[in-house]
């Protein structure tokens, strides 16, 4: 009897992902994004393609960390075709550091759009254009009702949009799928090797719809995510006298 | 198909116009006058005033003597032609091709316009019954030869409209005035008793030439249609252009809108009838006041989609001030091109950036913020960090060499680099810590330097010697440092960007 409620409850579930627009993983189709373990948070073990991810930094540090993680992201969703759209009120993405995360950065038409008001009026059309893969759209405010026109707009188009919110003051509820906070942790090299290693971040997924928050230190290596499983202990450096 | 002209004479061209500016002044006798020579002389006057015997050329004074309640109006040099420009702009509802006749006419090409009025009488009627309402005092003729419709319009008693081959027989009874001939010409003929054109038609061209010079006999030419003339157009016949003229004049949102969608639906099966796309194009609208308005859009690629043109037009029909009505919209398409073949891009899904559906969208959103703001970017062959990207304006040029990964680059960089204090302890080494905006970070792991010389040739200045800095935070930072190390405490530290 127990078996078989729990039985209804994970159909009832499945059910409800699908109305949502989850589709369930199709057999064949290789829709993992090599994030790992981090995949395990979202609906249906897989990135929610076609839906408004929200990142949020305090400092351009973070911005610069959000724009890696991101572009990691972007390298596999352009993998399908289409175009990337990269609009921004005052931009400072450097187009070749794209590379290093596996982007073209010709691939990328960067919008520097001068009023920041038009900023959401050219995501919004952006995200509503099938030929487009992906529109990264850098802004400062996001109200909730201007967050909601976006989620709509993607909902037809299956666009995948990401909000870098750069510099927030305030931040308020939105109807975007996801909102993360990435920034950047030390990197690690092989013990006593001196130098910077590869970018490494400490990824928080504050809040995912029908899946599980938590957070993880993502290393990009290899022209890959890699997630650190467990803070490796820290070797003193070695010291010569 | 034989040619057909008319011309249009405004009689009193800047006198009606002041009493449509000033309905209190019909029917009274009023004069412009302009200074010359320390003289006001006379240059426009009413029929009223020229009752009076007051003709053009006349001095003021002697005019107000004879005529005591003539009013005086200063007149502009060049008035008339700005009237005329107006008024031709406004016949372009009749025919394509419109020219000014200074000081004081219109000429129109009328080859195949007038029967969509119903013959070349009633054209003739309804240009002049709408001038007449509108307050110009107006005379017109139509000939095969611009010379003759010129002479009917303004000498003839009646038959306005030459019947084609009649114009020979039309212009014997005329006065020579009737042939745009000078002052003297007309004068000499005077003196020698001549005062119809049949009284000399039939003289010899030598013997014309000899006594009224050579341009006599052009006009006389002209006139007959034995010597070329043609119009020089007001505006540019476009190839590609539609019209649509509303039975009604409208003034609401969805007429203005159904009105560019017929108009773009016309235009576009034409383009796609001879495999062209638009790349600019005008719509232009005529109010029933006399004023007139455009939009202009451009796009990327060559298109001829009515849906993807409207959507263009949508952005900035706004701007459209219907006022008491439009009653004619034009769509001009200025430059179209050749549309490429489709063929190779219907095999993969989702295109590249180039595809249609992007050049589409940059297009709207080019016509909300400009094309200024849309960057894309090509590998430039330049070690300059701020160089390194090339802009680039076209969608589907491929770069011509590969992007560099060999070297560490920062994701985001500023502009312009920020200095800050640095401190480093030996030359070629990286700084111990560095101070950015009030905040201290001291630095735990760096690489570096990467020498990275300025391209002389293209402007002077120190070298830069790069460093990957990360502080105790674990943020990574791209700081210079400018010029050599050296020993006195003047090193110029900057901050350039921020890594990922």
């Amino acid at each position: 009897m127990e078996a078989r409620k729990q039985e209804i409850l994970d159909k009832l579930r499945r059910d409800l992902l699908s109305w949502e627009g989850f589709k369930p993983p199709q057999p064949g189709e290789n829709d993992h994004f090599g994030l790992g373990p981090l995949e395990a948070a979202f609906p249906n073990g897989i990135f929610p393609t076609g839906a408004i991810h929200e990142f949020i930094s305090l400092c351009p540090e973070d911005t610069a960390a959000s724009g890696g993680f991101i572009a990691g992201l972007v390298k596999r969703l352009l993998q399908n075709g289409g175009a990337c759209i990269w609009i921004s009120y005052t931009r400072r993405i450097y187009p070749p550091a794209l590379k290093l995360f596996g982007v073209d950065p010709d691939c990328v038409i960067f919008i520097d759009v001068p009023l920041q008001k038009d900023v959401l009026w050219v995501t919004e059309e952006a995200l509503k254009c099938d030929g487009v893969a992906t529109v990264i759209c850098e802004t400062k405010e996001l109200s909730f009702t201007e967050s909601q026109r976006l989620q709509l707009a993607v909902e037809k188009s299956h666009v995948t949009g990401f909000v870098l919110r750069k510099d927030t003051r305030k931040i308020n509820t939105t109807a975007c799928v996801t909102r993360w906070q990435v920034r950047p942790v030390r990197s690690q090299l092989r013990p006593g090797m001196p130098g910077v290693g590869h970018p490494r971040w400490r990824v928080e997924l504050l809040k995912v719809r029908n899946g599980k928050p938590g957070n993880w230190t993502v290393e990009w290596k290899k022209q890959r995510f890699q997630t650190i499983m467990a803070p490796s202990i820290q070797e003193p450096a070695r010291r010569y006298a | 198909m034989p040619k057909r002209f008319a011309s249009i004479w405004f009689r009193h061209l800047l006198t009606d116009q002041k009493a449509i500016r000033q309905p209190g002044l019909k029917g009274k006798a009023y004069v412009f006058a302009e200074p010359d020579h320390g003289r006001m002389l006379i240059t426009a006057l009413t029929g009223e005033a020229r009752k009076y015997g007051v003709t053009e050329g006349m001095t003021v004074a002697d005019a107000r003597v004879i005529a005591p309640d003539l009013q005086v109006f200063d007149g502009k040099p060049g008035r008339n032609l700005k009237l005329l420009t107006a008024l031709a702009e406004w016949c372009l509802r009749y025919t394509p091709s419109v020219q000014l006749d200074p000081p004081d006419g219109l000429l129109l090409d009328v080859t195949g316009c007038t029967h969509l009025k119903g013959g070349e009488k009633a054209y003739l009627r309804e240009i002049v019954s709408r001038l007449k309402t509108i307050g110009y005092d107006v005379r017109p003729g139509i000939a095969d030869t611009i010379g003759a419709a010129w002479g009917v319009a303004r000498c003839a008693a009646s038959g306005l409209v030459v019947p084609p081959g009649g114009h020979r027989n039309a212009l014997m009874p005329l006065p020579p005035s009737a042939l745009r001939l000078s002052m003297d010409q007309l004068l000499k003929l005077r003196n020698l008793g001549l005062h119809q054109i049949s009284s000399f038609i039939h003289m010899p061209d030598t013997v014309i030439r000899r006594r009224f010079g050579k341009s006599m006999v052009l006009r006389l030419h002209q006139a007959l249609g034995q010597e070329p003339e043609y119009l020089f157009p007001l505006k540019e016949p476009v190839p590609y252009s539609e019209r649509l003229e509303c039975l009604e004049p409208v003034k609401t949102r969805p007429a203005i809108e159904i009105a560019l969608h017929s108009l773009l639906e016309k235009l576009c099966r034409r383009l796609h009838g001879e495999g062209l796309g638009l790349r600019a194009a005008v719509l232009t609208w005529y109010r029933v006041d006399g004023k007139n308005g455009h939009i202009a859009i451009g796009t990327n690629h060559a298109s001829n989609r009515v849906q993807h043109l409207f959507r263009l037009f949508f952005i900035k029909l706004d701007s459209i001030a219907p006022g008491l009505g439009i009653e004619l919209f034009t769509l001009d398409a200025l430059k179209t091109e050749p549309i490429s073949d489709k063929q190779s891009e219907l095999w993969s899904a989702k295109g590249g950036a180039d595809s249609e559906e992007v050049a589409e969208l940059l297009d709207r959103v080019a016509g909300r913020i400009g094309n200024a703001p849309i960057h894309r970017y090509l590998p430039g062959e330049h070690y300059w960090p701020e160089r390194t990207p090339q802009p680039d304006s076209s969608l589907r040029k491929a770069p011509e060499s590969e992007w560099r990964t060999d070297k560490p680059r920062p994701m985001q960089l500023l502009e312009t680099p920020e200095p800050i204090t640095a401190m480093a302890l030996t030359p070629d080494y990286p700084p111990k810590l560095f101070t950015w905006k009030g905040v201290q970070h001291i630095i735990v792991a760096a690489d570096g330097p990467e020498r990275i010389e300025r391209e002389w040739w293209l402007e002077p200045g120190e070298h830069r010697d790069y460093y990957i800095a990360e502080d105790e935070a674990g943020r990574r930072y791209w700081l210079f440092r400018s010029g050599h190390y050296n020993t006195e405490n003047n090193q110029h530290w900057y901050l350039h960007g921020f890594f990922a």
